[in-house]
């Protein structure tokens, strides 16, 4: 046989398998959106998703009383707790395979799932603006040296590097190999800066925080900006995330500190408009940036002349800059409700501005169509 | 001495021919083995295959190298060796593995190919396998050509949900003399009073003292009985339920063809399931011995050190097959080198004695090649597992704390550890499943039963499961099992799952 064919052979087999993952995903998609838990499952470039059907099910074991634990090796006193997670067990041994009630948790990579969001969605691809060279200095592990925090110690280069001491001054003997590393023995890895191309597109996301924005419109407002993350993150090769709280006042924040703090006080909603002008202003050159700007609030500014001094940042400002600024209007029971409709009368048809009201968790699907279908 | 046969390169094939010699020199007796050396995405492509090069197509084998390629580029797992059971041995290599890798994996192969040569349980297992795995490919894709992938695939998902469902001991009661209804009476006098296990008195006054008429009334109740059950089908409870369906279920011939090959791969694989702990013991002892002993060179010892530790390493939670085996191994020499087994060795109490307990018998050696002849995984344990060894390796049994969901160091007795273990281990870790009637209230409805041995199905699963059996069986079917100390019957009828108490005692003897 050839290496092609066996190459071809696995691979119809994992398409197969990456078909039904797809075809599971696509099916549950609006469930899986309006809940928020897949963004609590999300890693670094994926997210976990849980899936009992597409195992093979069986006659086994379950987990009552008798069938829970097993056996271990080690240290310790009865009533001591093991290290390890149960379910990670059945890795070398047929022992711990009736640990865990493990459900099979597929793997799908954000940019897959972006995928399916985007044909789910019929979501055209983005034309990114500008050419960015701009790199980044990463550090990188690459090699060995002889000095270094303890943390970064080479337990093998170290031995390897005594034995070699030991042979040359014939202190070794093989027929007791006994290795003992001093300290000029010791190497600790190294790393070097490598140059990684940085990223061309930003989002600024701005959120209410006044007293009206419970815990329930922060829940969708979180899980929307992960969708719409998941979404431009496919479209770009890297991608910076700011974010901006506002009550009266406006400041930057952290991610946490975006989706966990609730103030209460007045709204002023151009105080977050100034704060992302003045942000774009400095760091990001329309010119070379593709900026994404997302404001959700549930729609109550506290006065008129506010509410005109937003739209004056957005006209003059704001759109010319971005490459589309998104409202977010998430229904409270304490807001009026009012600003979506100021800002569709003072803009009407402005390409730039989307604006979309989320009711329910069931909503946000249609809203991130709504915020996204432009391609923008 | 089999020839050293075919490798990659010239340097490899150097290499076999000198771990191969030491590998002889210590008795080791093994099949042809060919090593070939392939890249990680071959070796997971293989390793998702259960070793084969060529396998029917399935997603789920594409699930498998879809988690083994991706542990490996987390970093989380590797593989390090793939030996497969069969006449020539086939055995792969890592492309890019370090000398000493290659040199140790070598060593571990000889190990297996030894033990799959030599274990009785592999004895019935068909040594051409990489053709037979081949044929079932070209027998399944021609299947889907003719009636379509899809539904060879659902086919295929129904009957590895049941793949378990085997009788461990079917290839030996084969060779039995068959007893089919009728064998017996044969000697010729009189059937009846032979059938009644009557004795010949001679004399009619003696009669009733030697074939007491309560006796005989018994015995006949017995015969009526048993004439009973071999009416039914089957007559006795039968474990090899894909055999049963195999022989008794409306299939078509493509979906018989498409069973039997997921049976006879079930047989083929499950004697590795039953010395998973031998097998890698086996193999970890071996390679233990020919690298410290022969085949390591003084600049490799770092690495090998990293490596074998590696191996062998027990997390807490964890039993690691290697491990327990090879110091099983290493003690049962220990203990045959010293005589330190047999009644006078049971029967002494006194600890300082025991210590130092060595009659310079030197069996070990031959006794490990005889246990690794006779034994599987449950009587390995069940021999050989003492309080001793136990005590001296640190076991202890874990349970969860149902309170703050930890897993906790539970015990360290002995027996309780024991018995974990082993019911662990039993029938490889499945439950046991019989069917019982393909004729249940006379409708035509297959029972299976579980034998409920402390711990019971795992319910979501065994619903499941059970249609599945049902897409098979083609009429409803039932379970009867324990469910929380209590006797349940699930039922499937097609449409819907139902479960209800099951009142009447089972007169099922499973």
């Amino acid at each position: 046989m050839t290496d092609a064919l066996m190459i071809a052979r696995i691979d119809n087999d994992h398409r197969r398998f990456r078909d039904i993952v797809r075809g599971r995903i696509r099916e549950n998609l609006r469930k899986y959106v309006s809940r928020g838990d897949m963004v609590a499952r999300k890693g670094k470039d994926s997210v976990t998703i849980p899936m009992p059907q597409i195992d093979i099910p069986r006659f086994i074991y379950g987990d009552n009383e008798d069938g829970e634990g097993g056996v271990g090796q080690g240290e310790g006193e009865v009533g001591d707790k093991v290290g390890g997670d149960p379910q990670e067990g059945s890795g070398s041994g047929k022992a711990g395979e009736d640990a865990g009630d493990k459900e099979v948790e597929v793997e799908v990579s954000l940019e897959e799932l972006a995928e399916i969001l985007g044909e789910e969605l019929g979501l055209p691809r983005i034309e990114p603006r500008g050419d960015k060279n701009l790199e980044t200095v990463r550090d990188k592990y690459t090699g060995l040296r002889t000095t270094g925090p303890e943390s970064l110690r080479s337990f093998k280069a170290t031995f390897q590097r005594a034995l070699k001491r030991q042979i040359a001054s014939g202190t070794y003997d093989s027929g007791k190999p006994m290795i003992v590393p001093v300290r000029e023995d010791r190497r600790y890895r190294s790393w070097s800066e490598q140059p990684k191309p940085e990223s061309s597109a930003v989002i600024i996301y701005m959120m209410d925080v006044s007293g009206s924005m419970g815990d329930e419109q922060k829940e969708i407002v979180r899980i929307e900006s992960f969708w719409i993350d998941t979404w431009l993150r496919s479209q770009y090769k890297g991608i910076e995330s700011r974010y901006i709280i506002h009550d009266a006042t406006a400041r930057e924040v952290d991610r946490d500190t975006f989706f966990s703090t609730r103030e209460s006080g007045g709204t002023m909603i151009s105080s977050a408009y100034r704060l992302c002008s003045d942000l774009i202003e400095e760091q990001y050159d329309a010119e070379n940036w593709n900026i994404y700007a997302f404001h959700f609030s549930d729609g109550d500014n506290w006065s008129v002349d506010d509410t005109s001094t937003c739209l004056k940042i957005m006209r003059e400002t704001l759109f010319p800059q971005v490459n589309q600024f998104g409202y977010g209007q998430v229904e409270s029971p304490y807001g009026s409700g009012q600003f979506v409709k100021d800002l569709r009368s003072a803009f009407g048809d402005e390409e730039k501005l989307v604006c979309s009201e989320v009711k329910a968790k069931d909503d946000i699907m249609d809203s991130i169509r709504e915020f996204l279908k432009g391609g923008r | 001495m089999p020839p050293v046969s075919w490798s990659t390169t010239p340097e490899l094939a150097e290499l076999q021919e000198e771990i191969q010699g030491y590998a002889s020199g210590y008795g080791l007796d093994f099949f042809t083995t060919i090593f070939e050396v392939i890249d990680y995405r071959q070796i997971c492509e293989i390793a998702a295959y259960g070793g084969f090069p060529v396998r029917y197509p399935h997603w789920r084998f594409g699930m498998e190298y879809d988690r083994l390629i991706k542990s490996y580029s987390y970093g989380l797992s590797k593989i390090y060796e793939l030996v497969i059971n069969t006449d020539p041995c086939y055995a792969y290599l890592l492309d890019g593995n370090r000398w000493v890798d290659q040199k140790l994996v070598m060593a571990h192969v000889y190990g297996h190919c030894d033990f799959f040569k030599n274990n009785s349980y592999f004895s019935h297992t068909n040594r051409k396998m990489i053709d037979g795995m081949a044929n079932h490919a070209v027998r399944v894709r021609r299947h889907m050509d003719r009636v379509g992938v899809n539904r060879v695939e659902e086919f295929i998902d129904v009957c590895a949900s049941l793949d378990n469902l085997i009788d461990p001991w079917c290839k030996y009661r084969e060779s039995l003399p068959s007893q089919a209804p009728g064998a017996e009476g044969e000697g010729g006098g009189d059937d009846a009073d032979e059938e009644l296990a009557k004795l010949r008195s001679g004399k009619n006054y003696l009669e009733s003292y030697i074939n007491p008429p309560e006796f005989l009334e018994s015995q006949r109740k017995k015969n009526e009985d048993e004439a009973a059950r071999m009416k039914r089908i089957p007559p006795h409870p039968e474990r090899d339920i894909l055999a049963f369906l195999l022989t008794h279920a409306p299939l078509e011939p493509w979906e018989v063809d498409v069973l039997s090959i997921i049976r006879e791969e079930a047989y083929y694989f499950l004697p590795q399931m039953q010395t998973k702990i031998m097998n890698e013991g086996w193999a970890t002892y071996w390679h233990s011995k020919i690298m410290t002993a022969k085949a390591l060179k003084d600049d490799e010892i770092v690495d090998y050190a990293d490596v074998a530790s590696g191996v062998t390493s027990m997390g807490p939670t964890q039993l690691n097959p290697y491990k327990i085996g090879v110091e099983l191994y290493r003690d049962i020499e220990d203990r045959w080198n010293k005589g330190q087994f047999g009644p006078e060795w049971e029967r002494c109490a006194r600890l300082d004695e025991k210590e130092s307990w060595d009659k310079q018998l030197g069996l070990g050696r031959d006794r490990i090649f005889e246990v690794r002849k006779l034994y599987n995984d449950v009587n390995f344990i069940d021999e050989f597992f003492t309080e001793d060894f136990c005590r001296r390796q640190k076991f202890f049994m874990f349970a969860k704390n149902r309170r703050s969901g930890d897993l906790q160091i539970a015990s360290r007795e002995f027996a309780q550890i024991k018995q974990k273990m082993l019911h662990q281990l039993t029938n490889a870790g499945q439950p046991f499943i019989f069917a019982v009637d393909a004729n249940y209230m006379n409708r035509g409805e297959l029972l299976l039963a579980h034998r409920h041995e402390g711990v019971d199905l795992k319910l979501n699963y065994a619903r499941e499961t059970l249609k599945n059996v049902e897409k098979v069986w083609r009429r409803p079917v039932s379970i009867l099992t324990v469910i929380d100390d209590k006797p349940k019957r699930i039922r499937y009828d097609g449409r819907e799952i139902g479960m209800s108490d099951e009142t009447a005692a089972a007169d099922y003897v499973l």
